[in-house]
């Protein structure tokens, strides 16, 4: 039942939640205060892919001061139980490594201590012997046969292989005019919210309740998982969030493993434990959403109408295939033809495991990933068939008479005008003055693009969409699984005052405002009077599996359903009402604060009056009304069914639109892609807030034009994680963020309360391949991999030009692949002594303890192998490390190679130089050098870019040392002398 | 500035918001742990303690300066400033933080009072900005929710009232039918 009349409902109110977020009054997690006594965790990391733990010694970091306890992964074994995941397969998904480590970032330890100082002092002193071990970060490298394996219980990396058909792909690819594919591969990324994860975990011994605080986002299908680990029954881990959260974009459902940690080091250490992530935690370990490697193919007529397609999609799900994972492949299995009327569908969908973090929930979820193919091969089909992209895209579209439109693979789109959406984002000369734009830029001899992208936006999740990747016989056996609960619960008080609460935890959306108008519709109250609260305790409140805030379900389904519990607290206030004012309840309405019957004006009650009755005079309740205190709705939408025994899942409830076009000018020389205009044309259902829409449009643009141009997790071939700061992950900021032009229209979804759908993670599917077709016009190319660096950009433009003259050198190969990080270098120094006196000075223990930079000491194991303590600083790292260095292949007293590693807490590193020495004039010996390096860890993540820089200084302050210590009379001379090129 | 003990704690005094404040602080306590753990002012956030989010700027007589890559006993003897001291009174906001609400210009809030901290300087020297200035400003900054589109707006709206201009009605829905 709607509301009689929209009052507040679709106005653009000013939040209730900013002042206090704009005062400095919000109340995040590590905002609150604690118990008393409460003692705070750090985290000890793996700085290898993949390497057995062989010994852990932690006597030393125990015996700190502050520390109360440390916590090892075989700890965690004794008190907890792995993690259940969405795939039935052998590998132990434990939040902590046990015994093995399986990629760089891997929880190892945990310190818990007085402080988080003294708890990071303590880090250090933990000693870890690793083995290391053949790591593999491709995902089709990874499910070759010889890959080396991840997980030594499962038969190999490649943990799912689902094949699925519907309608008859084979004829309509047979009998196709044209075939057209493209083949991509997407790059990881992340949500990156500026708060990070944070947990205050305590264990009650006596009753076994584990009571968590934690900024978890949902889903809280999760919580059965937390629970299992943990060993307890649902109603032993409270879990509760606080009332602000920084913002999450799905990342925020990552926080559970952690969940699980910090209840066992609470247990353990006996006191509540409190643990933030960092933001290098956060960038490498948190969530990151899947890279995956796709070819799509399409059967095509000559007039480009899409008769079939044929998806071969391979996810990289990391080294745990966490739950809900593999949630992101399995999320749009209903819309994977898009916008698109294709009935025939063929798709292999296979899950990979790499030496990388675990993957999770990104804003987007899948999206990205399924129409960076899917709209990049629309572009190709309007080139190959010499035809306009834009009416290839219209040629295929779902008529506007179609919905509810069932798709080939079971998704029942709700409703929309894909054709009218397009028109109208076309119109008012929009599209005239892109091409006109493009002519007069091309005119000029500019690189100049028009990209174009359709897609169907997915919200409110089925909750048995994930079982589609099990077979139906392994789905009948488990049960079917279904549906989207919804909870609200909506409050009278005994002045009459309505509170509002429901199972769906924001992370800054704007929940409560948005709850306070819908209800105030119902009661015809001003939505300034109704409180909400959108925290939730598990231990006290309504909720349910998909209780929790993801899949763009608030619009649809939550604010849907405190209408329902509002609408049904009304009526039986309206009956109230009858009885009192002696009319039939029909004829009750409710405005400006009161409740009167309609036509008589003198029969009039206050609100609060008839609000509070049942509080102070339940026996005037009319015959049939229980009471008009509090109602919790509990709303599932019937059309979110299980996968059927075919595997068609209508995996969303609702399904929006998005068209967008762009307008691009590709600058050659930098590789630096402008946006000169950019149209995003939304149908979101019934808008309910249209500032709070237009919020998420533009911050999911955003995000989205992070992934397209800065954005990428980047991992190393020795799986090395390289970009674990925001200097090298890359976030949009205002000077990068151009504006872009906001359309509507409206196509109310008939299945949800509101008429409303989600909105916010649509240009997280649209923009990055609405950017990446305006970039391949531009350029006139056709593969175009993400992120588009200004490198990549350039290397494109340099391959579609003509070879350079041979006089003019090449344009520096931006490096396009993130794996190679090899330092190379090569030097000499000049030094006054003669050759044997520098060959003596290279081999003796006591020499080169004073000549290595930050060197604490050598000790001589033999004649060529020696091993130090030093203290190294690059960039912001500071830290000792271990070193070891072989001589060999010795030329005495002309060269030597050497061969060295170090390994610390901050990380390892490897490399190998050769050394000549040739003797001079006047006495003075040439030292050339060369090296090759690499290192892996925290360095690695974090600095990166300085690393280069780094190895150069502390060679060449390396030879400046050996230079003043050979010939220490002449300092001077010698250090005018001493010279390097690298 | 004095020679401190690693392990000792130093008593550090400073303004904070006008009112006069101290607290004992071994070296190496960041002043972003200072001003939240130890004073309570909470309202400074940290995102990323590199420097690079902008979350934590606080005004250090008058300037802008990252509080994660500051220590407390730096504050010494300084006038600080944090989103705590922007609002006229307890129940009012600034111009700036108004125009914030109006426009829509925080969404999780959780970088907000850095940048509220950065263009609370900005306009005290610069009032009449034009909004490339006003992105250049705001680009020290992180947010993920925004976009930045109506932070930018709501600065350029913040300017113009200072000065005295009527306010922008941009964005300015009717409120009530």
């Amino acid at each position: 039942m709607r509301p009689e009349a929209i009052t507040w409902t679709g106005q653009s109110v000013e939040r209730v939640e900013d002042a206090a977020l704009l005062s400095g009054r919000g109340r995040f997690i590590d905002d609150l205060g604690v118990k008393p006594g409460t003692l705070h965790a750090a985290i000890l990391r793996s700085p290898h892919a993949h390497a057995d733990i062989l010994s852990i010694d932690i006597a030393a970091a125990a015996a700190m001061p502050g520390v109360a306890a440390v916590v090892v992964g075989a700890d965690l074994a004794k008190l907890t139980t792995p993690m259940l995941a969405g795939l039935k397969i052998a590998a132990e998904n434990w939040p902590m490594a046990v015994e093995r480590v399986r990629y760089v970032g891997e929880p190892v330890a945990i310190v818990v201590a007085m402080d988080r100082y003294l708890a990071e002092d303590a880090l250090d002193a933990i000693e870890i012997s690793y083995r290391t071990l053949p790591c593999v970060v491709e995902p089709l490298v990874s499910i070759a046969p010889d890959a080396p394996l991840l997980h030594e219980k499962t038969s190999g990396n490649l943990v799912s292989d689902r094949r699925f058909r519907y309608g008859d792909p084979e004829s309509a690819f047979a009998e196709a005019a044209h075939q057209i594919s493209v083949s991509i591969a997407y790059p990881r990324n992340t949500g990156s919210p500026m708060e990070t994860f944070g947990v205050v975990a305590e264990y009650d011994p006596h009753e076994g309740v584990y009571d968590v605080l934690a900024n978890f986002q949902g889903p809280f299908s999760i919580h059965a998982v937390l629970s299992r680990a943990l060993k307890v029954p649902g109603n032993r881990l409270r879990l509760r969030m606080p009332p602000d959260s920084g913002g999450s974009f799905g990342v925020k459902q990552g926080v559970a493993p952690y969940i699980i940690l910090m209840a066992v080091a609470a247990r353990i250490a006996g006191r509540p434990v409190k643990w933030i992530e960092d933001r290098l935690e956060h960038l490498g370990a948190a969530v990151a959403a899947t890279n995956r490697v796709t070819t799509l193919k399409a059967a095509v007529t000559s007039e480009g109408r899409i008769t079939a397609l044929d998806w071969d999609q391979v996810e990289d799900c990391g080294a745990y295939p966490r739950a809900p994972e593999p949630a992101t492949l399995y999320r749009m299995h209903g819309n994977m033809t898009g916008a698109y009327d294709v009935r025939h569908v063929a798709i292999r969908n296979r899950v990979a495991l790499t030496n990388k973090a675990p993957t999770g929930l990104v804003r987007g979820f899948g999206g990205p990933q399924v129409y960076y193919a899917l709209e990049r091969l629309m572009q190709r089909i309007a080139v190959e068939l010499k035809l306009d992209p834009l009416a290839v895209i219209r040629a295929n579209l779902i008529p506007g008479d179609a919905f509810p439109y069932r798709t080939a693979s079971g998704a029942l789109y709700d409703s929309g005008d894909y054709v009218r959406a397009i028109d109208l984002a076309a119109a008012d000369g929009r599209l005239a003055a892109l091409k006109r734009r493009r002519d007069e830029a091309r005119a000029e001899g500019h690189l100049y693009g028009i990209g174009f992208a359709a897609a169907v936006e997915p919200s409110v999740s089925n909750m048995g969409y994930i079982t589609t990747v099990l077979t139906a016989a392994e789905r009948a056996k488990a049960g079917p699984k279904n549906g989207a609960q919804a909870t609200a619960t909506v409050a009278i008080d005994p002045v009459g005052s309505v509170s509002v609460h429901v199972a769906s935890v924001p992370q800054g959306q704007g929940h409560r405002t948005v709850l306070a108008q819908v209800v105030a519709d119902a009661f015809g109250l001003p939505w300034q009077d109704i409180r909400i609260v959108t925290e939730l305790d598990t231990g006290r409140d309504a909720w349910s599996i998909a209780s929790g805030n993801y899949s763009s379900r608030f619009a649809a389904a939550v604010a849907g359903t405190a209408h329902l519990a509002a609408t049904r607290l009304r009526d039986k206030l309206a009956r109230i009402a009858a009885g009192q004012l002696d009319v039939p309840a029909e004829q009750i309405s409710f405005a400006g604060g009161a409740v009167f019957a309609k036509g008589v004006p003198e029969k009039t009650l206050p609100f609060g009056r008839v609000a509070a009755l049942s509080h102070w005079s339940p026996a005037l309740l009319p015959e049939g009304v229980d009471q008009a205190i509090r109602e919790t709705a509990f709303w599932t939408p019937p059309e979110l069914t299980a996968p059927t025994e075919f595997d068609e899942v209508n995996s969303s409830l609702c399904h929006g639109f998005i068209f967008d076009m762009a307008g691009v000018e590709v600058d050659p020389k930098s590789g630096k892609v402008r946006i000169d205009r950019y149209v995003t044309m939304h149908d979101c259902g019934t808008v309910l807030h249209p500032g709070m829409v237009h919020g998420q449009i533009r911050g999911g643009f955003a995000q989205a034009l992070g992934a397209t141009f800065y954005e990428e997790l980047a991992y190393a071939d020795d799986g090395a994680f390289l970009t674990g700061t925001f200097a090298d992950y890359l976030l949009p900021t205002a000077t990068e963020t151009p504006d872009i032009e906001i359309l509507h229209i409206e196509t109310p979804s008939p299945f949800t309360p509101l008429g409303a759908k989600g909105v916010g993670e649509g240009n997280c599917m649209s923009t990055p391949v609405c950017l990446a077709n305006a970039v391949a016009d531009a350029l006139g190319v056709s593969d175009i991999t993400l992120p588009m660096t200004p490198g990549r950009v350039a290397a494109l433009v340099a391959a579609e030009e003509p070879a350079p003259p041979a006089n003019r050198s090449n344009r520096p190969a931006a490096s396009t692949k993130a794996g190679d990080r090899t330092l190379r270098g090569e030097g000499q120094a000049k030094v006054a002594a003669p050759p044997e006196a520098i060959w003596t000075m290279l081999l003796d223990a006591d020499q080169l303890a004073a000549i290595i930079p930050g060197c604490h000491g050598v000790k001589k194991l033999s004649d060529t192998h020696f091993t130090a303590e030093v203290t190294l600083g690059i960039g912001p790292v500071k830290g000792r490390y271990k070193a070891e260095i072989k001589l060999s292949d010795l030329d005495q007293p002309k060269a030597a190679t050497l061969t060295g590693s170090v390994s610390g807490a901050l990380g390892t590193g490897g490399g190998a130089g050769r050394i000549t020495l040739t003797p001079g004039a006047d006495g003075i010996t040439t030292i050339a050098y060369t090296y090759e390096a690499a290192v892996g860890g925290k360095v690695a993540a974090i600095g990166g870019r300085l690393l280069d820089g780094a190895a150069k200084a502390i060679i060449g302050q390396f030879f400046a040392a050996l230079a003043r210590r050979a010939a220490p009379s002449r300092p001077g001379f010698f250090a005018r002398l001493f010279g390097r090129r690298a | 500035m004095p020679r401190l003990t690693a392990g000792a704690r130093h008593r550090v005094a400073f303004t904070l918001n006008g009112k006069p404040v101290s607290l004992d602080a071994e070296p190496r306590l960041l002043a972003t742990d200072a001003l939240r753990q130890q004073l309570g002012a909470t309202g400074t956030h940290v995102g990323c303690e590199h420097g690079a989010c902008g979350a934590c700027t606080i005004q250090i007589d008058g300037e802008p300066a990252r509080a994660c890559l500051t220590l407390a006993v730096q504050l010494e003897g300084r006038d600080v400033r944090t989103v705590e001291g922007l609002a006229p009174a307890a129940d009012r906001l600034s111009v700036l933080q108004a125009t914030f609400r109006r426009h829509h210009a925080l969404q999780c809030g959780f970088c907000t009072a850095g940048i509220l901290i950065s263009l609370d300087a900005f306009l005290r020297t610069s009032p009449n900005p034009d909004e490339q200035e006003l992105r250049e400003v705001v680009g020290g900054h992180l947010c993920r929710c925004t976009g930045y589109t109506a932070i930018v707006a709501a600065a350029l709206d913040a300017a113009a009232t200072l000065r005295g201009e009527p306010a922008s009605s941009v964005n300015r829905d009717p409120v009530h039918v």
